[in-house]
């Protein structure tokens, strides 16, 4: 029995697909989490993943958001390539620090023995440290096409992936309990303010007024998900409904290519629920988000979904839109088992 | 934001003075048979040199605190940060030429104040660096693991300056003459003194105002809360967590320099003992909480000139610890509770 054999067939790609994955395979030891799974978004598409408990949707959501390294395969978002088997990767600690130690080494063999110029050029070599290394930390974006050409590839960080636009939300919340919705927010926007630390001891203006507009945003980010007025509420004080509302305009100011919504109606009334499927549809009609959804509400999913896909067991069992999902024999028995014969 | 601002500016504003008529009555009780206005000369002078160790070692127990918020990391290696810092405003002070009292006051201004900056720098970038090579690729191992490492560095840091500045104690440049004082209710206080509660107080509020209002505060305070959940808004949690420790260090480094010139007198070993009473002082104030952990350096400064006055001075560090017992058992979060590490 072969995995691709079993599988549904794939939706042909187009250069416009915010997100290919390709055979993404994670194993968890013996444990399989996901098998060889391949996986389209065509952009300002709603696209479901629905499946039965331990089927591997949050896995994949992990992998995606490159919180877990895939055992095998690949993903890019909106044409590059970010996660993939690693190339070369032992070469990158080499470039940080052959610098400073040749800079020393050359100083110990220019000095002949005197230990004070010694010293100093072993400063000449820690002072090059100290600026290659935070470098390395920051990933510009020149150190990353550098790295690239000499044909170094490891993972996107989660924090990159953010940046090249990914934000989601989680199945169990995880909002900053401690900040206030608005703070929340503004974590979320994080990437997009540029003021730095030196800015911000010295109070500069364009800090300041990067503040005031931020603060302005966040609020409007809030009013979107439709908390208004909860803005100095601390995150942990809000109601349990308003807690997912939170996660999703915190995931929205990340602006967002591809959101992924984590069972973002889990545990909500259905009045609640007809709220936040309103807004998942007014996510891509109004900001023409492309939205990845896990959900166990048949109702939503059935609702707003384009294209739905169906894992079982880390293997993708179906897909397609919800007319046909909904007639697939095998959706229907790893939902009920199989039927008596 | 600006409420909290006022509100917190009146608890300090009612807290100093409630210290200062406490230690008035401490020394009344330790020198019954003065008259009323030599007790309060001498409290109001002793009141002052409380707050000047109070600063410094709020200035510690900051750097204790941020650490411990993001990574629960006891950094034993912090007391000895605050060494290194001393010995480097020596080194930055001596090299210039400057071994005693400044005459000039401009140019008095500019030495202390470029002093400060290059230790700061300096500092900042050493606890960078021990974070970057001791403690990150321990991030996820036991918790015992990083806490061995920060002892082993804390005897390394210990070590080099044994071996390149010197083994017994050096006198620092006090560059701030003892002659400048001012007299309030009878006692004569250096304006030493004053400046360093000053300079204290001064980088306590722009350590506030940057953790609570700006990117990379916020970014800090979500790394404490939830590493993960921060990086996948697209904090930097590496980044953030190293300059977490650039900030704790250049504060270390700024009560260094602090100590040098109050003191006058400094020794490779000096981090240990003024490292833990600051550790005990980021514990009473409620470890993780910044506000807390100035609150309790300044109490232990307090507890330390009130053990003096009362004539208790051979019981000092029982009487420190002693407090931090009795604040434990019934507060067992501190007196503030943990703010900024508190996980949700």
């Amino acid at each position: 029995m072969t995995a691709t054999a079993q599988a549904a067939p794939a939706v042909p790609e187009t250069p416009d697909d915010v997100l290919i994955a390709r055979s993404i395979t994670k194993q968890f030891g013996g444990l399989v989490a996901l098998r060889n799974i391949e996986f389209v978004i065509p952009r300002r598409a709603i696209v479901s993943l629905i499946g039965p408990n331990g089927a591997g949707k949050t896995t994949f959501f992990n992998v995606i958001a490159g919180l877990i390294p895939p055992t095998s395969g690949s993903i890019e978002l909106s044409g590059m390539r970010l996660i993939a088997p690693a190339r070369r990767a032992w070469l990158e600690p080499l470039l940080w620090f052959a610098p400073p130690l040749l800079v020393l080494l050359i100083g110990i063999l220019v000095s002949g023995g005197n230990i004070q110029l010694v010293a100093l050029w072993g400063l000449l070599a820690l002072l090059l440290a100290t600026l290659i290394l935070p470098t390395a930390m920051a990933r510009p974006a020149w150190y990353e096409s550098f790295i690239r050409r000499l044909g170094i590839f490891r993972s996107a960080r989660p924090n990159d992936i953010v940046r090249s636009g990914v934000g989601r939300t989680f199945q169990n919340i995880r909002l900053f309990h401690n900040m206030t919705a608005l703070e929340n927010v503004l974590v979320g926007m994080h990437l997009k303010l540029r003021s730095t630390p030196v800015d911000a001891v010295l109070s500069t203006p364009r800090h300041r007024a990067e503040e005031e507009e931020a603060r302005v945003r966040a609020a409007r980010y809030l009013e979107l998900a439709g908390l208004r007025g909860r803005d100095d509420e601390l995150a942990r004080n809000l109601p349990y409904g308003d807690q997912r509302r939170l996660e999703i305009a915190r995931a929205l100011a990340c602006e967002p290519v591809l959101l992924l919504l984590d069972e973002p109606t889990a545990g909500m009334n259905p009045r609640e629920t007809g709220e936040i499927t309103a807004l998942i549809g007014r996510l891509r009609t109004e900001l023409g988000l492309t939205v990845l959804l896990i959900e166990h509400d048949m109702r939503v999913v059935m609702g707003i979904s384009d294209r739905i896909t169906v894992l079982d067991q880390g293997e993708r069992i179906a897909e397609g839109t919800p007319e046909e999902i909904r007639r697939n024999p095998r959706v229907i028995e790893a939902y009920l088992g199989k039927p008596p014969s | 934001m600006t409420f909290r601002i006022l509100r917190l500016a009146l608890i300090a504003a009612g807290a100093l003075v409630i210290s200062w008529l406490l230690m008035i009555g401490l020394t009344w009780l330790g020198t019954r048979s003065e008259s009323f206005s030599n007790v309060v000369a001498t409290g109001t002078a002793q009141y002052f040199s409380a707050l000047t160790i109070g600063a410094i070692y709020a200035l510690i127990a900051l750097g204790y605190t941020m650490v411990y918020g993001i990574i629960e990391l006891i950094n034993f290696a912090h007391g000895d940060v605050f060494m290194v810092g001393a010995f480097v405003a020596y080194l930055i002070f001596t090299s210039l030429g400057f071994g005693g009292a400044i005459k000039s006051i401009p140019l008095l201004i500019g030495i202390l104040l470029l002093g400060f900056l290059v230790t700061m720098v300096v500092l900042g970038v050493l606890g960078a660096a021990i974070e970057r090579f001791a403690y990150r690729p321990l991030r996820n191992a036991p918790r015992l693991a990083p806490l061995i490492t920060a002892i082993g560095v804390s005897f390394i840091l210990q070590n080099v300056v044994q071996v390149l500045i010197s083994n017994s104690p050096v006198p620092s440049p006090q560059l701030v003459s003892l002659e400048y004082r001012f007299t309030l209710l009878g006692a004569s206080v250096p304006l030493l003194n004053l400046l360093i509660f000053l300079v204290a107080v001064v980088l306590m509020i722009a350590l506030q105002v940057f953790v609570g209002g700006t990117r990379l505060g916020r970014a800090m305070r979500s790394t404490a809360q939830d590493r993960e959940a921060a990086q996948l808004m697209g904090v930097n949690i590496n980044a953030t967590i190293a300059i977490t420790f650039f900030i704790g260090s250049a504060l270390a480094g700024a009560a260094g320099l602090i100590y040098g010139l109050y003191k006058g007198n400094i020794v490779f070993n000096l981090g240990f003992d003024a490292g833990l009473k600051a550790f005990t002082a980021a514990v009473l104030g409620g470890i993780g909480n910044t506000v807390g952990a100035a609150l309790g350096g300044f109490a232990i400064g307090f507890i330390e000139v009130a053990a003096v006055t009362t004539g208790l001075s051979r019981w000092q560090e029982a009487l420190v610890f002693s407090v931090l017992i009795l604040v434990l058992v019934f507060r067992p979060a501190g007196i503030l509770g943990q703010q900024i590490g508190e996980r949700a």
